[in-house]
């Protein structure tokens, strides 16, 4: 095992992908309890399409990755967040008209442009190979910028998940908490969807959240658990796919599977010792 | 002195009015109960005072001393609190949210404001268990203590009893009739128990997508409208 990591991190890109990885895991599974409780799981699902289309553009535009897709998965990110709140416009069909869409403009911008190559493959599917120096220092600081974000606001993000309409009732500003939460999510999906793929980004966010919440009971340990499971997953998961050759982003979705059987099995027998008690 | 005070308000709903109308005021330290058909917007008139729907015509105004972290809430159970893993401290704690001002975390201050309001409610002993599998009644007290944390002055409650067996019923009234006594927080309270809004209320507001009565309770066990409503309850 130590001679397996001592040669895996002889390679570069492995090394960048682990860097780059921790952190994006760690984010996206903190926004993700948050996400998954407020049933805003399909606007993480949503914007990885806006991602990809964007994505798309810019390499047909040559222009840098991140410089294009940012603003626009931003954007993207207050749109379906207008369109979730209001419950008048069916929230969860309008955002499955804006993943479709986007998923193909991206298509039809590559291949009236370069055609498919490997590079779309990469875009859906995520690859390690794809990740530069540069993607490190990014993924690092969007990762700070999160974090403290996530644990100053802690307390509010907690009030307005639990019961929004009591957090607005006693004066709290729902709507700004939501648009961070939702800007937070954007970010964390931009840089996430190079290693992971667009298709396979909303995994980061909703396995570990979903894990957590079979054992933990309190809202602090569920985030705390969701955190932890999410980068044993991703470690396990790039390991996995190092020593198999298998497709990063899918061998860290089948760590995350197995988290989850293995959660819902104590569950399961924990429940059931409680019950004889 | 009136907390709050409502003049000709109305609510629609796309275009249909809900309820209007409506002309009451709230004094200080008043009880007051706030019955009528299923239908007739009362859940959507509270909704207004606490500024969680804009009217669609007429005034709410405020008293200046009553602020944002002066109000209470105890909604109606969203389906997304049932499955929501929390603590009840945890949740209790978040109604102290309103006086933390800019400060990110929670003091010492805020813990023990709401620890004393779980003892008051008697929930300190299951403090630690999750909120999802407590009974209705117990989850009720928790929302109850939560509500007392964001207040200084006035609770808004949306039918707090809906649910509950008779026994826990009475325990839940007697609790907010000591927090409107005893702590002199005023109380808006929507209710179908008409007995116990008479029992308990000083103030009562009838809707029936019109105002159709308000005043003192002594005042509505005279009128012919709580006559009848009464009446018709006890046959
Ligand atoms: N979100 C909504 N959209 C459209 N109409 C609504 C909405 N909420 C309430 N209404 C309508 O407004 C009217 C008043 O509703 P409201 O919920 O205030 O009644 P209520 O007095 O609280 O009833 P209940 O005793 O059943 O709780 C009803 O006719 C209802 O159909
Ligand atoms: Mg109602």
């Amino acid at each position: 095992m130590f001679d397996l990591l001592q040669e895996m991190f002889s390679y570069p890109f492995m090394l960048r992908a682990f860097l780059v990885g921790t952190p994006i895991a760690l984010c996206a599974s903190l926004l993700g309890v948050s996400l998954v409780l407020k049933r805003y799981a399909m606007i993480g699902d949503g914007l990885s399409h806006v991602g990809f289309g964007a994505l798309a553009l810019a390499a047909a535009l040559n222009a840098s990755p991140l410089t294009v897709s940012i603003p626009i998965v931003v954007v993207a990110a207050f749109l379906l967040l207008r369109l979730s709140e209001n419950s008048k416009i069916k929230g969860d069909a309008a955002i499955s008209l804006i993943s479709t869409g986007s998923l193909a403009i991206g298509v039809m911008v590559i291949s009236l442009s370069s055609g498919m190559n490997t590079d779309v493959s990469n875009y859906l599917f995520g690859s390690i190979l794809s990740m530069s120096q540069n993607d490190v220092l990014i993924s690092f600081g969007l990762s700070i910028i999160v974090i403290v974000i996530f644990v100053l606001f802690y307390n509010r993000i907690f009030a307005v998940t639990f019961d929004e309409n009591f957090a607005k009732a006693t004066g709290t500003n729902i709507r700004a908490f939501n648009m961070i939460i939702a800007f937070l999510t954007a970010l964390v999906i931009v840089v996430g969807m190079r290693l992971m793929g667009a298709l396979l980004i909303t995994s980061l966010i909703v396995f570990p959240a979903l894990t957590a919440m079979r054992l933990a009971k309190r809202f602090f340990t569920v985030t705390l658990n969701s955190a932890l499971v999410s980068i044993i997953c991703l470690w396990s998961g790039l390991i996995l796919s190092y020593k198999y050759s298998t497709p990063t982003g899918a061998s860290i979705v089948i760590c995350n599977i197995m988290a989850f059987v293995i959660y819902s099995i104590i569950q399961k027998i924990r429940d059931t010792i409680i019950r004889e008690k | 002195m009136s907390l709050i005070t409502c003049k000709n308000l109305s609510f629609e709903y796309d275009g249909i009015l809900a309820v209007k109308d409506i002309n009451f005021s709230v004094p200080d330290g008043a009880y007051l109960c706030v019955v009528g058909e299923n239908g007739t917007g009362k859940s959507t008139l509270l909704k207004g005072i606490l500024r969680l729907k804009k009217p669609f015509q007429g005034d709410i105004i405020y008293n200046d001393e009553l602020t944002a972290d002066s109000i209470g809430y105890l909604p109606q159970q969203t389906p997304i609190q049932k499955d929501f893993p929390a603590s009840v401290s945890e949740v209790v704690l978040s109604g102290c949210l309103n006086s933390l001002g800019l400060k990110p975390f929670f003091t010492r201050k805020e813990r023990n404001r709401a620890k004393s309001n779980m003892e008051k409610l008697g929930i300190l002993h299951i403090k630690n268990s999750c909120y999802r599998d407590l009974s209705g009644g117990q989850q009720q007290r928790v929302l109850l203590a939560r509500a007392l944390c964001a207040t200084k002055k006035i609770i808004v409650l949306d039918e707090p009893a809906a649910g509950l067996d008779p026994i826990v019923t009475q325990e839940l009234y007697e609790m907010i009739y000591h927090i409107n006594n005893v702590h002199q927080i005023t109380i808006v309270m929507v209710s179908h128990d008409i007995q116990a809004a008479i029992k308990y209320a000083t103030h009562i507001l009838h809707l029936q997508n019109t105002q159709l009565f308000f005043g003192t309770t002594e005042e509505y066990l005279e009128s012919n409208i709580g006559e009848k409503f009464i009446g018709e309850l006890n046959v």
